[in-house]
């Protein structure tokens, strides 16, 4: 009984010791990206690298998004007589929930792992050791540029997704089974508000912060070899991931 | 002058340097030799604060470095370059942009004067035509060359070099110990140097000490080194099976 309340012990204090480390982390990367955010340059490359290098699995996934909601919503409308509400459930849902949290998700896959991985393999070939023996702080090139790109990058990823998938939607529900274009369109504008898509821009920016927040950490404290960088990169991607709907679920009730 | 008094630090349970104590003299290139495993480049880095001691403490000129913050670390820092076992050279960037970057983020020369610098740099190592290549793209000895090449570039007061010399082939090996030798002798710097390359190590050396199971348990002039009376030192130079030292504990 005693070992295993010590064992409880142990791993909480455990715990508990990697979340301060983890807000710690977070805390010198907004410090750092506010005091000395460096050259653009840095920001830039990673604006290319987590943005633009994303928009195409962005479009693919977002168009296929809205058209199986087109689909769907089709059917299930049809039954209460209401299709002409069908750009209304497209955008809806997607500008609410699903841009957001699949455009971050997707992200996540493709950058999020990226960049564990790179840190992580400067974190065991001792280039982040040579940055700080030249006296430069290694937040300002490897964790602020991605912290500030993702945060502004994410939001645009997100707008680029639900506009691609209400399109889709509209080549499902109006091209293919026959929804009247006006009802779809016009439904959508008068049932959106801005409120839907300010909260979608927020999940959008908190998605950002997560994914550079979680994939940059579990890079800079990397174990040992490409194992202990394999392990980082699979639980930065997969603790992002959880993350990502955890946070999507506060955020919703705090919004609604 | 760097200065270990009573340094313990210890990876779970392995204590990896036991209330060691190290003097470092300005100017000198002074060696670190011992057995694999018993954490030269654990003390080495101790001298520029990558790795804090639990117990005791690390000066460097008079100033204690080891409950320093950040930003005081940093200034005792410009006094240091570093060559690492594998250079730890920026993967991503090509072997100009590697040399050029600290001069680049840390000075506010234009371009064309970094680029003369960075030249010069890569002249005294005596690797003019590999500006535009990637690190991968090099051998090991030339990559060392790059990375004290980077080392270099800041003037430094102190150079620390882990192991510049594994994995490389005898006359790299010896090139580079040369080339330790003649940027020491040019430009001046303390040079702390961690090696297995017994006896080479002790021709460019000024001092010596031995690291074994956590504490120096010899130092002094190559010459006096190499005439301990001390079981340990005595096997470990001469390379023999036969002695304290177990290959495996």
């Amino acid at each position: 009984m005693i070992t295993l309340t010590r064992k409880i012990g142990a791993l909480t204090l455990a715990g508990l010791t990697e979340m301060g480390r983890m807000f710690n982390f977070i805390l010198y990367a907004f410090y750092i990206a506010i005091k000395s955010p460096g050259h653009p340059r840095h920001v830039l490359k990673q604006m290319i690298f987590i943005g633009v290098r994303s928009s195409f699995v962005i479009v693919l996934t977002a168009a296929f998004t809205g058209m199986v909601l087109g689909l769907q919503g089709y059917y299930t409308l049809t039954k209460f007589g209401s299709e002409g509400m069908l750009g209304v459930a497209v955008a809806l849902s997607l500008i609410r929930e699903l841009g957001p949290v699949l455009s971050a998700l997707m992200v996540t896959g493709r950058a999020g792992s990226a960049i564990s991985a790179e840190i992580g393999i400067m974190r065991i070939s001792e280039q982040i050791d040579a940055l700080e023996t030249m006296a430069l702080e290694p937040f300002k090139y490897l964790v602020a540029p991605k912290l500030v790109a993702s945060l502004l990058a994410l939001p645009l990823l997100c707008a680029i997704f639900d506009v691609v998938g209400i399109w889709g939607g509209y080549l499902v529900g109006v091209k293919l089974l026959g929804v009247n274009p006006g009802a779809y369109f016009g439904e959508m504008q008068k049932s959106v508000e801005w409120k839907d898509v300010y909260s979608g821009v927020i999940k959008s920016v908190c998605f950002g912060g997560i994914v550079s927040w979680i994939c940059c950490y579990k890079g800079y404290y990397t174990g040992h070899g490409a194992e202990g960088v394999s392990r980082a990169t699979t639980t930065a991607v997969v603790m992002s991931s959880v993350m990502i709907l955890i946070w999507d679920y506060f955020i919703t009730s705090v919004l609604l | 002058m760097i200065k270990l008094e009573r340094v313990t630090k210890s990876f779970g349970s392995q204590v990896v340097l036991d209330e060691l104590d190290l003097e470092i003299e300005t100017g000198l290139i002074t060696a670190i030799i011992g057995p694999s495993g018993e954490g030269k480049s654990v003390l080495l880095k101790h001298m520029i604060g990558l790795l804090k001691p639990e117990t005791g403490t690390v000066t460097v000129d008079g100033e204690e470095i080891s409950g320093m913050g950040r930003t005081a670390l940093n200034r005792v820092r410009e006094k240091f370059g570093m060559l690492f076992q594998n250079a730890a050279l920026f993967d991503s960037l090509t072997v100009f942009e590697n040399v050029a970057f600290p001069l680049q983020e840390k000075t506010k020369l234009s371009d064309a004067e970094i680029a003369q610098r960075v030249r010069e740099s890569l002249s005294h190592v005596g690797l003019p035509d590999v500006e535009r290549k990637y690190p991968d793209e090099l051998s090991g000895g030339m990559k060392k060359r790059v990375g004290l090449a980077r080392a270099l570039l800041m003037d430094p007061a102190i150079i620390l070099f882990d192991e510049p010399t594994t994995g490389l082939d005898p006359v790299i090996c010896r090139a580079i110990h040369q080339m330790i030798k003649e940027t020491h002798g040019r430009f001046g710097y303390t040079a702390v140097v961690v090696s297995h390359e017994i006896p080479e190590i002790f021709d460019i050396s000024d001092r010596v000490a031995v690291l074994y199971r956590g504490k120096i348990i010899e130092s002094g002039t190559p010459g006096q080194v190499q005439g301990s009376a001390n079981p340990v030192v005595r096997q470990f130079i001469s390379g023999s099976l036969d002695g304290p030292i177990r290959l495996i504990r």
